[in-house]
């Protein structure tokens, strides 16, 4: 962990948290002014790099001292903004990193496959803002600005979503609508943090906390609680909030999915545990009676009829995308538990959820660079023809039915351990029949994949081919992660235990 | 004889006045209420009018759609280059954080680099938040129907 701290000299590091959202804020105009696709494409991947790196250095310089403050031109917090690293939200700074960091690499290709040439540099610099909020609204510490990223984030992926309208029409409905759905999220959170201004006098997350705990709650706490409760769960696609999910990843270009559902609801799931834990005491009445009532008993039962909603669809996107909603409920009962280990549980999933849907979203955009997917029946027999992708598609989709062997079992057994550890044998059942599902609609297209005819052209087989390499090696990497940290899965489970123990400290 | 004389010839009177009124509103900014966004606004509405009024080919004239893309870019930039400029100065040898406008300027006792650096990033705010109104007006004007309208 040293070593991280000291990959870059001094005087860079020391703005680390700075440059990493500075960075990609800097290269987005850049980026729209370049003549060409792959120029702009360049200057995304140079800037997922760097804050790739800035990431590694801020895991170091977190794992020496505890926590990071970094105190924007130079006024002190409560007063001036405060951007602040702790064992929470540096897991998400990594993730959003290194997925950004291999999704671009797909983005190629990809990018090149599905966007009109002349909107090419647009498109990156997009992505590129949308970067920028991702890590934005990880990284502050003020709950205004995490306002001000979540827009900067959303109002591009908006524009992402409906980049895939030049394919499919359906993109431009799906983009309003998730416009229209996502701005009541940040309209309902803002006026939370509005409430919370008017009871605390304060915007800064420490100093809020500190202002709650020392005054108490009154019925305006109690409001804003409601109304951030409600907003993020709307960005983050809590069940039942999740109505705008499954049409915007099915119809957003592939590139734009893969990086959707492996960053941007698990950045607002991360607010969501910032609000709840460090700032809302879970100790706390009606706090504790919402982790009982709203998160456990919802998440069950969204991760219940969430799978059963992909079962029936007839998109594999659109399968995956409801799988999407049923581990954001898997998220939601860990954070239910309200105990350390239910925390920790959820961080674990939130970030094996990651490599898996990268993974297989980044699968299916491989297929659908040659073969145009839109239904289950076109994957049939893909596991002859592109057998690279269809392994890698094979390996996540078991991750995520929970096989041993890969991360999704790791996350699923310690969610079962801390369910047991409260006693709730119901969540048990519950997340048994939700893989059960999920084993249904993961194996509706393995079975697809490997059993079926190839696909042939006057009646010859189409000839086995692999896609691009830089399509292969970022869902390689992605795959292989699923099962690397299955057997070495230290890493992960000690940086999702720091980051309980960040926010619930002793308890 | 143009049929719309009368208003041909009050918004050509009008728009050097809104533009005037729009650069007020800017650098008057750091002293009263104004600034980038509501500058930003007013200036970009002179040509809205100019486009109304005259067409959309004399605006594209006056204005490049181009232009209004380079400038859109030129604006962030600016703002988040006086950001990394007061990371390199350094103020006066003491390490400055981002956007620590002191660093600007060394006369400390009048914070006359603060002044500099609202300066600057006001006028990034008004180059986006202008060219931005363009370019949304360019994209929603320009756009040609996919049906025509005698097919409706």
């Amino acid at each position: 962990m040293d070593i991280l701290a000291h990959l870059l000299p001094a005087g860079i590091a020391a703005h680390a948290p700075v440059l990493l959202v500075v960075i990609p804020l800097i290269l987005a105009p850049i980026a729209a002014l370049m003549p060409s696709g792959r120029i702009a494409w360049a200057i995304s991947l140079l800037a997922a790099f760097l804050v790739a790196i800035l990431a590694l250095v801020l895991l170091g310089e977190v794992s020496q001292a505890g926590s990071v403050s970094y105190h924007l031109g130079g006024w002190a917090p409560p007063l001036g903004i405060e951007y602040r690293v702790d064992a929470l939200n540096v897991p998400i700074l990594l993730l959003v990193g290194f997925v950004g960091l291999l999704c671009t690499i797909y983005a190629l290709p990809s990018v090149a496959d599905e966007i009109e040439p002349g909107k090419q540099p647009m498109f990156y610099s997009a992505f590129l803002v949308c970067f920028t909020g991702l890590l934005g609204v990880t990284i502050t510490g003020d709950a205004f600005n995490v306002f001000v990223f979540l827009e900067v984030s959303s109002l591009s992926t908006y524009a992402l979503v409906a980049m895939g309208g030049g394919k499919d029409r359906r993109a431009l409905t799906a983009s309003y609508n998730y416009l229209i759905l996502g701005t009541i999220g940040a309209t309902f959170f803002v006026i939370g943090v509005g409430f919370l201004y008017m009871a605390t006098g304060t915007l800064n997350m420490v100093d809020i906390a500190r202002v709650l705990a020392e005054d108490g709650h009154s019925r305006v706490t109690e409001a804003a609680f409601a109304f951030i409760v409600v907003g993020l769960g709307l960005k983050a696609a809590m069940f039942p909030l999740h109505v705008w999910l499954p049409n915007a990843y099915a119809f957003a270009p592939n590139f734009v999915t893969a990086f959707l559902a492996s960053t941007a609801t698990k950045v607002a799931f991360y607010v969501l545990i910032r609000f709840l834990f460090s700032i809302f005491h879970p100790e706390v009445t009606f706090v504790a009676a919402s982790f009982t009532w709203i998160f456990a008993v919802l998440g069950t039962v969204g991760m219940i009829v969430a799978s059963a909603q992909a079962i029936f669809q007839t998109d594999p996107r659109r399968v995956l995308a409801y799988s999407s909603v049923a581990q954001v409920g898997y998220m939601m009962l860990g954070l239910g538990m309200g105990t350390k280990a239910g925390l920790s549980a959820g961080m674990l999933h939130l970030m094996n959820h990651a490599m898996m849907k990268g993974a297989l979203f980044m699968a299916l955009g491989a297929f659908a660079l040659k073969f145009g997917v839109r239904s289950i029946a076109s994957l049939n027999g893909l596991g002859r023809t592109m057998p690279v992708s269809a392994s890698a598609f094979t390996i996540s989709g078991l991750s995520l039915v929970g096989v041993p062997l890969t991360v999704g079992f790791t996350s699923k057994w310690y969610l079962i351990l801390a369910a047991l550890d409260r006693d709730w044998w119901w969540a048990v059942a519950a997340l048994i029949a939700s893989s059960l599902l999920a084993l249904v609609y993961v194996g509706r297209m393995l079975m697809a994949i490997w059993m079926e005819e190839p696909p042939s052209h006057q009646g010859k087989a189409i000839a086995a081919s692999t896609a691009p390499w830089a399509v292969v090696v970022p869902m390689s990497i992605l795959a292989l992660a699923n099962v690397y940290f299955f057997f070495n899965a230290d890493p992960l489970v000690h940086l999702a235990n720091a980051a309980a123990e960040a926010v619930m400290g002793g308890r | 004889m143009s049929p719309h004389l009368i208003l041909r010839v009050v918004s050509k009177l009008l728009i050097p006045i809104i533009v005037v009124f729009g650069f007020y509103v800017q650098f008057h900014g750091d002293f009263g209420p104004g600034g980038g966004f509501q500058a930003g606004v007013i200036v970009a509405v002179g040509v809205i009018l100019y486009a109304l009024i005259f067409g959309m080919e004399e605006a594209r004239r006056a204005v490049p759609p181009a232009a209004v893309r380079y400038l859109m870019a030129a604006g962030v930039l600016l703002f988040a280059g006086v950001g990394v400029a007061t990371l390199l100065m350094n103020g006066a040898g003491e390490p400055v954080n981002f956007l620590d406008y002191d660093a600007l300027h060394p006369d400390q006792s009048h914070h006359t680099g603060q002044h500099y650096g609202i300066l600057l990033i006001e006028l990034g705010v008004l180059f986006t938040v202008s060219s931005v109104m363009l370019a949304i007006f360019y994209a929603f004007a320009g756009r040609i129907p996919d049906l025509p309208d005698e097919d409706w």
